[in-house]
């Protein structure tokens, strides 16, 4: 899947767009949206009235009750339309996930280890638990759990990441994804899911939005807009005998039409965010999909807007994720050259990025090859837990690179000491948060070597965007308080968890959450499973193990942690589109009331004229011009419903004086010269 | 002018500088862990422990016992007054359509009154029946109000309080001290306190006229500290005994803006968040302020017409100018648009002149801010209201920035903003559903004073004064039928019940909850912002469901006056 952006208005997506409006017109899919199923079943009031108008006893011209229940029945299809076009750019992205469904023969193992011999057996056949045999070429039949072997593995079709992962057996990398493919070895698997219920299927059932719940924040909303539409009803209803009784009273005039109550009805029920609701909440799963994130419910995403806490992983998010050298401190008496070099040498078998960047360091600070070494007689000794030292002997010189402490006790078994001045520029180093690493060489210290996490950069800058927010980031790391500490402080992050273990993060979460916070947090390892179920919202990484992707509600198909602020925003954006169209709907009943009221009664009392702000050419063309402005307006907001309103890191406060003026103030005064053009249009052409 | 102007200011700032003490005192009244010994004793008589905590079903559903106890008790009373004492006119008892209307009516705080208190009701059913059930429904409101605000400072604990204990303290702590002084000064000033029935004197011409007294001063002061509206006489503050001063005028005005004004220092010192307090009394005072700027103009512009006939209608040193029909002289244009403004914000519903009378626009002020029902409100109940529309400001505000809407640290859920569009509802089922009822129920025209627009008026005031709980009659309209006694009583209880019980349930849902830190991403509400958003809420909600009845009635008579047209 590519997290490319989709064409707002895909020809190819409009036909189906159109055909399921007329479709969703059963009075069933209308159900589900009471505010459009009022205006569904005023569409066919009017409908019938205009039938009964052919047959001679109609309340007004048939021509007229015509054109309002034509336009009555566009302003519900406009509303399914929308949904209609969400949904189909939706169907679009899962289609693409569905082709990486192919039919595949899996290599069912007899006995669970690589020497058994395999059975063929079609995929859709397989069962949890079973073990199956993938080898280079083949495709992983379903999602499941690395029991054997290790293999290189093309993640493409889901991550749109081109280089091959490395999957292997224990870790936190054991975990493939059916629809992959192993390029090279072999790999043992265990089945981890039921056919239709791997990640792929889930992916493209919430996609599809067969599963589509309303959310909490959508249901509430709901209920607000079903109240304000009985509020108008009540209004609507009662106009009638308002109307019996002041033509009575007056002596004068016409008792309102029902097809102008209908109309009335029709405009002032909030159509415009009631017909474009569901298709927002599809537009914000499908723009999670964009951003290459599947959430596994929209309650998730809407979720995210909430956060109040990130707990981000200090490696990979924060830093680079590996400790780069950037200094060599020599000790007293040692030039720093000879450092570099010991230090050159001792790390030139050592492949760890630490190791390749003291190389580095040594090559481009000091101008040393690497090559000009002779290490024809050299013996490198390897790093180990009981030594925890590396380096190499050539010959009986044994130059070797360790942590302070292992180096210390390396020198007083064999005689000599450290110096003073070394140990003391060592901890100022650790106190900076960076890790000294010594460099002995035949037994004489020669310095220390600095090696630093280094912070990404412009993620200073996120953070403090954060922090406008509300959102108060957490570095949860390893590392010891000091290192950690000095890394917080540069990055500029809020807090820190410093010697994090499993335990310590699920507290930390659950101690935020008992002070009513929401927390977000991204994980990978299998470690990480408990905090992910415990924090609100859930970012695993795809490459992450099994346990952590079951465990989160949302999945990373990039494995990016900073793209939980990505998260956070297109959640925020979820609830704002809809806050953002609710007041325009609203605004907007002012001037449909200008529309309308007066031209419903002016045969009663002509001195409402005075209402007709915007002097409209006739009663019949107030009436039609507005019901065809509330129509228009859901197809003209159809771009904004599916893109979102857009969220901006500037405070709660100067975020809504912003929203307000745009959709408060825009929808009081958009529908006055929406529908005065209307009615000159009408005008115009001769319609009325 | 400037004159009036400075008479508001100066009201207003009164106003302000008693809510102060007032509202503190309260805090402490609703806070207070000790009880007092006539409490004790109460509480024992009522066999209520006073430190069980109630949930908000068990509040409402003491609340609503203990009210319908009381109504039916009210109704019996006014039915059988015939054979009860300190009756020396012989007034029979009331039919059941009006008994249950008055019972219902005063329970609720609402004070309509189908009938005329002098010529109906003893001295026993004024003092026993209408004066008692005053105290209470005032207490009762008030009670709902502070276990309202108790329950948005609790986290995680839904108890609200107890509706027992917060009933006997107001009606000992509050009401009987506060009313025993405003009595003694109205019995001062003039008022009538006593248990004789009439003076007779000889007029002018030598006849003999009745002259009905009873105890007005006490039920004076309660009518107005409790905003209950109810007078003693039919002519209610129009009637020299009950209102027989300009000092009197002003003091009844300050009353009944005393307790809701105040508790929106209470708010603030309850839940120590002064400046949120500060926030809905500037919501209130700005919506009464615009209120008042469109009656006393208005009324002071008078009626175009005479100015065509040369009729002068300027104020001169005589004459007080303007529309002076249906008005006191002693008040003037300026004391009657502020007592008219006054007692249908604070849904006292006690009147000084005559509603029917005021100019369109005039008559349009009180419609509006009882269908509003939060320009100050009932005591407890106009906070309620308030923050009814806060809390729908709350969840439009909290969508537009992008989080899930909080209001005072609880989010806004679901269920929250079901009850509260439930509260909501109440309003225009009553009085829209009502007044489309009267409209079209047979020979209804033949209860009106007038016709047309006016006539239409005259109706819509009467549900939405009930459904307001305000009482306040507009005046023109023969309500003592057993329709309109029915309809109304009905409009009433649910007007009180239908909104008090959901916001109750809102209470008590938020008690429940945890109470959320404020972080740089909250919306932050002790802001003149959210104050201007929440006026703003409460004026479109409000304008949006009235607006068409308002335009058939007072709006287009207004603007047929200016086209030398009257109804």
């Amino acid at each position: 899947m590519s997290g490319k952006q989709l064409p707002l208005f895909d020809p190819a997506l409009l036909g189906p767009a159109c055909l399921d409006a007329l479709r969703k017109l059963s009075p069933r899919t209308q159900w589900r949206n009471p505010v459009m199923f009022v205006v569904w079943l005023g569409s066919l009031l009017v409908s019938l009235l205009w039938l009964q108008a052919l047959a001679g006893h109609g309340e007004a011209p048939a021509g007229f009750i015509l054109a309002v229940a034509l336009w009555l029945w566009f302003t519900v299809l406009f509303a399914n339309f929308a949904e209609a076009l969400a949904e189909g750019r939706s169907k679009a992205q899962a289609a693409s996930l569905r082709g990486m469904q192919r039919r595949i023969v899996a290599k069912k193992l007899v006995e669970p280890n690589h020497a058994s011999r395999w059975l063929p057996l079609d995929a859709s056949e397989l069962r949890k638990g079973t073990v199956v045999l993938v080898e280079a070429g083949d495709w992983v039949p379903l999602d499941g759990e690395v029991i054997e072997g290790v293999a290189s593995v093309d993640e493409s079709a889901i991550t749109g990441e081109s280089a091959p992962v490395i999957r292997e057996a224990g870790g936190d990398f054991c975990s493939v994804t059916g629809g992959t493919r192993v390029l090279s070895d072999w790999l043992v698997v265990r089945i981890g899911v039921n056919p239709g219920e791997s990640f792929l299927d889930r992916m493209i059932a919430m996609v599809e939005g067969a599963k589509r719940q309303k959310t909490p924040n959508e249901v509430a909303l709901t209920i607000l807009l079903v109240g304000l539409t009985i509020v108008f009803l009540l209004v609507v209803v009662t106009l009638l005998p308002f109307s019996i009784f002041a033509v009575a009273m007056g002596g004068a005039g016409k008792v309102v039409t029902l097809t102008a109550l209908v109309a009335l009805l029709v405009c002032l029920a909030p159509t415009t965010i009631g017909g474009l609701l569901s298709a927002i909440g599809v537009a914000g799963m499908s723009r999670m999909m964009q951003a290459n994130v599947v959430a596994t419910s929209g309650r998730a995403v809407e979720a995210a807007g909430d956060v109040d806490v990130l707990l981000l992983d200090k490696t990979g998010t924060i830093t680079f994720g590996n400790r780069q050298a950037t200094a060599f401190h020599a000790a007293p008496g040692v030039a720093e050259r000879d450092l570099a070099r010991a230090a050159l040498l001792a790390s030139l078998a050592d492949e760890t990025p630490e190791g390749r960047s003291v190389v580095a360091l040594a090559q481009s600070g000091f101008g040393l090859q690497a090559e000009s070494f002779d290490t024809g007689n050299a013996e490198f000794v390897a790093f180990t837990a009981q030594t925890r030292m590396s380096g190499v002997d050539l010959g009986t010189r044994a130059i070797r690179k360790g942590a302070l402490d292992a180096v210390r006790r390396y020198l007083d078994e064999n005689g000599s000491h450290l110096p003073e001045l070394l140990l003391r520029a060592a901890e100022e180093i650790a106190r900076r948060g960076a890790t000294p690493l010594l460099v002995v060489d035949a037994n004489r210290a020669m310095g220390v070597i600095e090696l630093k996490d280094v912070v990404k950069p412009g993620i200073k800058e996120r953070f403090a965007e954060l922090r406008r927010m509300g959102i108060r980031t957490v570095m949860v790391t390893g590392d010891n308080p000091l290192t950690a500490a000095a890394i917080a402080a540069e990055a500029g992050v809020d807090d820190f968890l410093a010697e994090a273990t499993p335990e310590a993060k699920l507290k930390l979460i659950r101690d935020y959450q008992a002070h009513g916070r929401l927390v977000a947090m991204t994980g990978d390892g299998t470690n990480d499973a408990p905090a992910l179920a415990q924090a609100d919202v859930a970012v695993a990484m795809n490459s992450g193990t099994q346990a952590a992707r079951e465990a989160g509600n949302m999945v990373d198909l990039d494995s990016n942690p900073t793209k939980l602020l990505e998260i956070v925003e297109t959640g925020k954006q979820l609830l704002m589109t809809r806050g953002s169209l609710t007041t325009f709907s609203i605004a907007n009943d002012v001037a449909k009331y200008f529309a309308i009221l007066p031209a419903i009664f002016v045969t009663t009392y002509p001195q409402l004229e005075a209402l007709n702000v915007m002097r409209l050419h006739s009663p019949g063309s107030a009436i039609l011009s507005a019901v065809i402005f509330n129509a228009l307006i859901i197809i003209a907001l159809i771009p904004l419903a599916l893109k979102g309103v857009r969220y901006r890191a500037i405070g709660a406060a100067a975020l809504l004086n912003r929203n307000l003026l745009v959709y408060g103030l825009g929808g009081l005064l958009v529908p006055f010269v929406g529908i005065k053009l209307i009615d000159m249009l009408l005008v115009a052409c001769g319609l009325v | 002018m400037s004159t009036d102007l400075l008479y508001f200011v100066l009201m207003l700032a009164c106003m302000t500088a008693l809510a102060i003490p007032m509202g503190k005192y309260l805090a402490g009244v609703f806070t207070d862990a000790g009880h007092a010994l006539p409490e004790r004793v109460t509480y024992r008589l009522l066999g209520v422990d006073p430190d069980h905590g109630m949930r908000w079903s068990q509040y409402g559903l003491a609340l609503v016992l203990a009210n319908a106890a009381m109504l039916l008790l009210g109704y019996l009373l006014l039915r059988v007054q015939a054979w009860l004492p300190w009756n020396p006119l012989h007034l029979p008892g009331m039919s059941p359509d009006l008994a249950f209307n008055t019972a219902a009516s005063f329970i609720t705080n609402t004070n309509w009154q189908s009938y005329s208190g002098e010529n109906t009701l003893s001295n026993f059913s004024q003092m026993a029946a209408l004066t008692f059930l005053m105290t209470v429904s005032a207490a009762t409101g008030l009670a709902a109000g502070a276990a309202f605000i108790r329950a948005l400072g609790h986290a995680e604990k839904p108890e609200i309080g107890n509706f027992w204990v917060d009933l006997t303290r107001i009606v000992w702590r509050v009401l009987l001290p506060v009313c025993f002084v405003v009595a003694l000064v109205c019995v001062w000033q003039g008022v009538p306190q006593t248990l004789a029935s009439d003076a007779v004197a000889t007029t002018l011409e030598g006849a003999k006229q009745h002259i009905i007294l009873g105890a007005v001063a006490s039920l004076e002061a309660i009518k107005n500290i409790g905003t209950n509206g109810g007078g003693f006489f039919g002519a209610n503050a129009a009637h020299p005994f009950e209102n027989p001063t300009p000092f009197t005028n002003s003091l009844e005005i300050l009353s009944m803006l005393l307790i809701p004004s105040a508790l929106t220092v209470t708010f603030g010192c309850m839940l120590t968040r002064k400046r949120q307090g500060w926030v809905f009394f500037g919501a209130f005072l700005v919506m009464f302020v615009g209120f008042l700027a469109i009656a006393y103009p208005a009324e002071r512009a008078g009626n175009p017409q005479f100015t065509t006939l040369g009729v002068a209608q300027q104020h001169t040193v005589t004459q007080p100018g303007g529309n002076m029909e249906g008005k006191e002289m002693r008040f003037g244009i300026a004391g009657s648009s502020l007592f008219v403004t006054s007692t249908t914000a604070a849904t006292t519903g006690a009147v000084d002149a005559m509603h029917d009378s005021l100019t369109p626009l005039g008559g349009l002020v009180p419609l509006g801010e009882m269908m509003l029902n939060c320009v100050f409100g009932g005591k407890g109940v106009g906070l309620i209201n308030l923050l009814q529309y806060a809390i729908l400001a709350v969840f439009l505000i909290g969508m537009m920035i992008g989080r899930t809407p909080e209001f005072l640290g609880k989010k806004i859920e679901a269920r929250e903003i079901k009850l509260v569009m439930l509260a909501v509802l109440a309003h225009p089922i009553c009085i829209l559903g009502f007044t489309a009822l009267a409209v079209l129920w047979p020979h209804i025209a033949d209860s009106l004073g007038n016709t047309g627009p006016h006539g239409f008026s005259e109706i819509l005031y009467a549900y939405t004064s009930a459904t307001a709980n305000n009482g306040s009659a507009f005046g023109g309209l023969s309500v003592n039928t057993p329709f309109y006694n029915t309809t109304i009583g009905l409009a009433i209880l649910i007007g009180r019940y239908g909104t008090l019980l959901p916001m109750l349930a809102v209470a008590g849902l938020l008690a429940g909850k945890k109470t959320l830190p404020e972080t740089a991403g909250t919306f932050p509400t002790a802001t003149p912002l959210f104050m201007a958003l929440t006026v703003l809420v409460t004026l479109v909600v409000g304008g949006l469901t009235f607006l068409p009845a308002l335009a058939l009635g007072p709006l287009v008579e207004h603007i047929a006056m200016l086209h030398d047209q009257l109804f």
